[in-house]
């Protein structure tokens, strides 16, 4: 009789039951040690240096004088600000991809204000005026999607996707429109005389406001996600719309609400970015920024205190690229691939924690 | 006039229909590539590596034959190699398709803009900047008697090879989804893995083999794009956002390549229609460059308003498909 019975594979994927934490946490630092290592060899090929000086060399870029501390700080604010962001959409499953818009637009409507009424009104009243503005814009720029998404199932990702390039046309529409000198396309330095608008420094650290600002920010998303009632209503939507339904919540009402939340953040982020920070925009205000902190967000599973860390983690590697990249007179771009590998490796471990791979039993044949 | 903008149109438009026809069949096994963007940065700048370095090494007098096969090859593999990072992480990996993605785009661009702006510095070569026009001359040779046929050969013939391709490639893809055993298998990966799993087709090969052809074909967008359209030269970021715009256009062709033939040369069309009406102020153009975003919104609300049913997404789209998890 010929033996039909299909064969079993050598390899299996099953599903783990819940991992130990701290097994979990060592297969994530695994995966950022490889990711490190091929960095290095990369770079060593390309470079042709000693690993160890290229190391150095990234850490002296990222800490290496207090300014850099600073800077390095203030742009894992930035990022930590927009991840937070669209932190509570993704935990609905709604993929929020048009951060980047929402930023943008946030930040243009201070700009506006700072520019149309900047020295019509007194200083503390302009910078409410600039709050308001670029929350409601954040917000108006999320729920459009939103309401799409809730009524007709439109499908968000490309919808916010779309709405990203809206956003940057608008601004270099109005790039043109208020151009210092005229028809030059660049706004320049805002009020740069009479700073009305810009946001107070704190102790002569320029960026210590923002980041104190984005803490705060932290501290509220997380609690928000936790422990308040919208935060569960979130949590039980992205699990499963259906049973959210079942216990009778109205999914249109969290979806449209939770975006709200998450444009206005985006436009707090632009006020930082153009009050705070910049005192000026470009298209490039938001420079990419709304993807990677998607990245970020995944990278930290939801959880608004890891993404301190993700985006330490993040905003580390790119300054430290850089300055490879200086060094070494090579383009700047080369802290895009390192992100890139870096990404690829954390995002690969996820499967070793959530799966395990079983070998195939050597059953025992059993002889006629 | 009418004839120069419709040949600008088509040849901004080329691009795009490579990556829409790419990306469609990536969609159509369930697979949301957001890495397109990156994927045509990779497809580009591996062209530009394999004819700088041949240009380099033949001296003045280039092969036709292996000026254009080296480029190409080189092209292809790049991107090949893109859709495989892909597929495995989110095949086999099963990681999630966004992030994965948008990880890929970064990643792409980011080789694109370094090898373009440190190619010369590494190999080490005394040039001022990457220029490839003799490369690019032979790409883009065209028919030579479509000039002498009026504004027919001019809006017909005057295109360069690989936008012939384009839509050839375009057409196939269309057939082959619609009329073909494999074709009508990959639409059901994209639709029910979970069925087509149970008919007995292997789920995770239609996803790899699709994912790493629609890669493919896309990455010969970010190709036809630098030897042809931008003559060989490459400028950092010059590819722009044509990616996303790609992306754009699967839905603006609800999912169907021949139309996005169509769809592409009218998207060109809007891309450069600025130029062609008189009067515009400098931000007005910058607001007419908001139109392909705006109809593919307008695209996306009709089309999910109407709830045709073929014309939806790929139902499983942006999912990983394990066979355990019921």
């Amino acid at each position: 009789m010929a033996k039909e019975n299909a064969k079993e594979p050598l390899f299996h994927i099953a599903k783990r039951p819940a991992i130990i934490w701290y097994k979990a946490w060592i297969i994530r630092i695994a995966s950022v040690v490889v990711a490190l290592l091929v960095s290095a060899i990369v770079t060593v090929l390309l470079t042709g240096e000693n690993p160890l000086n290229v190391y150095g060399t990234m850490i002296e870029g990222a800490v290496g004088t207090s300014r850099r501390i600073w800077s390095l700080s203030q742009d894992i604010a930035i990022l930590l600000c927009i991840s937070l962001a669209v932190t509570p959409a993704f935990k609905m499953r709604f993929w929020n991809i048009g951060a980047e818009g929402q930023v943008l637009i946030g930040g243009l409507a201070t700009t506006a204000c700072m520019i149309l009424i900047g020295d019509k009104v007194p200083s503390a009243l302009l910078i409410v005026i600039m709050i308001v503005a670029s929350i409601v814009a954040g917000a108006v720029w999320g729920i459009i999607p939103a309401v799409f998404k809730a009524f007709w199932n439109t499908n968000e990702t490309l919808f916010t996707l779309m709405m990203n390039y809206i956003a940057i046309q608008l601004v270099s529409y109005f790039s043109y429109e208020w151009s210092v000198p005229k028809g030059s396309g660049q706004i320049g330095i805002i009020n740069s005389d009479t700073e009305a608008g810009w946001l107070p420094v704190i102790g002569d650290k320029p960026y210590l406001l923002n980041i104190i600002i984005v803490l705060i920010i932290t501290l509220i998303m997380f609690i928000y996600l936790k422990y308040s009632k919208h935060g569960y209503e979130i949590s039980v939507v992205g699990e499963s719309e259906n049973t959210a339904k079942y216990i009778g919540i109205n999914v249109k009402k969290v979806i449209i609400r939770t975006m709200i939340v998450s444009g206005a953040v985006c436009g707090i982020a632009g006020l930082l970015l153009v009050g705070g920070t910049d005192h000026t925009i470009t298209r490039d205000t938001a420079g990419g920024r709304g993807f990677t902190a998607i990245m970020v967000s995944w990278l930290a599973k939801f959880n608004p205190i890891y993404m301190i860390l993700t985006s330490f983690l993040i905003v580390f590697l790119q300054k430290g690229a850089i300055e490879i990249s200086t060094k070494f007179s090579l383009n700047d771009s080369f802290s895009e691939i390192i992100t890139g590998i870096i990404i690829f490796f954390i995002i690969g471990s996820e499967f070793f924690i959530n799966y395990q791979i079983k070998k195939r039993e050597s059953v025992k044949e059993v002889s006629e | 006039m009418i004839v120069a903008f419709i040949q600008r149109a088509v040849m901004q438009g080329i691009p795009l229909l490579f990556g829409s026809t790419g990306e469609i069949l990536t969609e159509k096994s369930g697979n949301l590539n957001l890495g397109i963007p990156g994927i045509m940065y990779v497809g580009g700048i591996s062209g530009v590596i394999g004819a700088f370095l041949y240009e380099r090494s033949a001296g003045g007098n280039l092969n036709p034959f292996l000026a254009i096969f080296i480029p190409l090859i080189c092209s292809i593999l790049g991107s090949a190699l893109m859709g495989l990072i892909y597929c495995f992480l989110t095949v086999t990996l099963r990681a999630n398709q966004n992030v994965t993605g948008l990880a890929l785009t970064t990643f792409g661009v980011g080789i694109g803009n370094f090898f373009g702006g440190s190619l010369i510095k590494i190999t080490g070569s005394d040039l001022p900047s990457i220029n490839l026009t003799k490369t690019s001359n032979y790409f883009k040779a065209s028919l030579p008697f479509a000039d002498d046929l009026g504004w027919f050969g001019k809006v017909f013939l005057s295109y360069s090879f690989l936008a012939y391709v384009a839509i050839i490639v375009a057409v196939i893809a269309s057939y082959f989804l619609k009329r073909t055993k494999k074709g009508l298998n990959l639409r059901s990966v994209g639709e029910s893995p979970a069925t087509a799993d149970a008919a007995g087709i292997n789920v995770n090969r239609y996803k790899y083999v699709s994912t790493c052809v629609g890669s493919v074909i896309a990455g010969l967008g970010g190709l036809y794009y630098v030897m042809d359209y931008a003559c060989g030269v490459w400028s950092n970021d010059g590819f722009g956002d044509r990616g996303w715009l790609a992306v754009a256009l699967v839905i603006f062709s609800i999912w169907k390549p021949n139309l996005s033939i169509l769809g592409s040369i009218l998207f060109g069309g809007l891309l450069i229609v600025h130029n062609y009406i008189p009067g515009l102020g400098v931000s007005t153009q910058e607001i007419f460059q908001m139109l392909p975003y705006v109809v593919t919104i307008i695209v996306l609300v009709f089309t999910s308003m109407r709830k045709k049913r073929e014309n939806q997404p790929p139902a499983s789209l942006g999912l990983s498909y394990f066979r355990e998890e019921r």
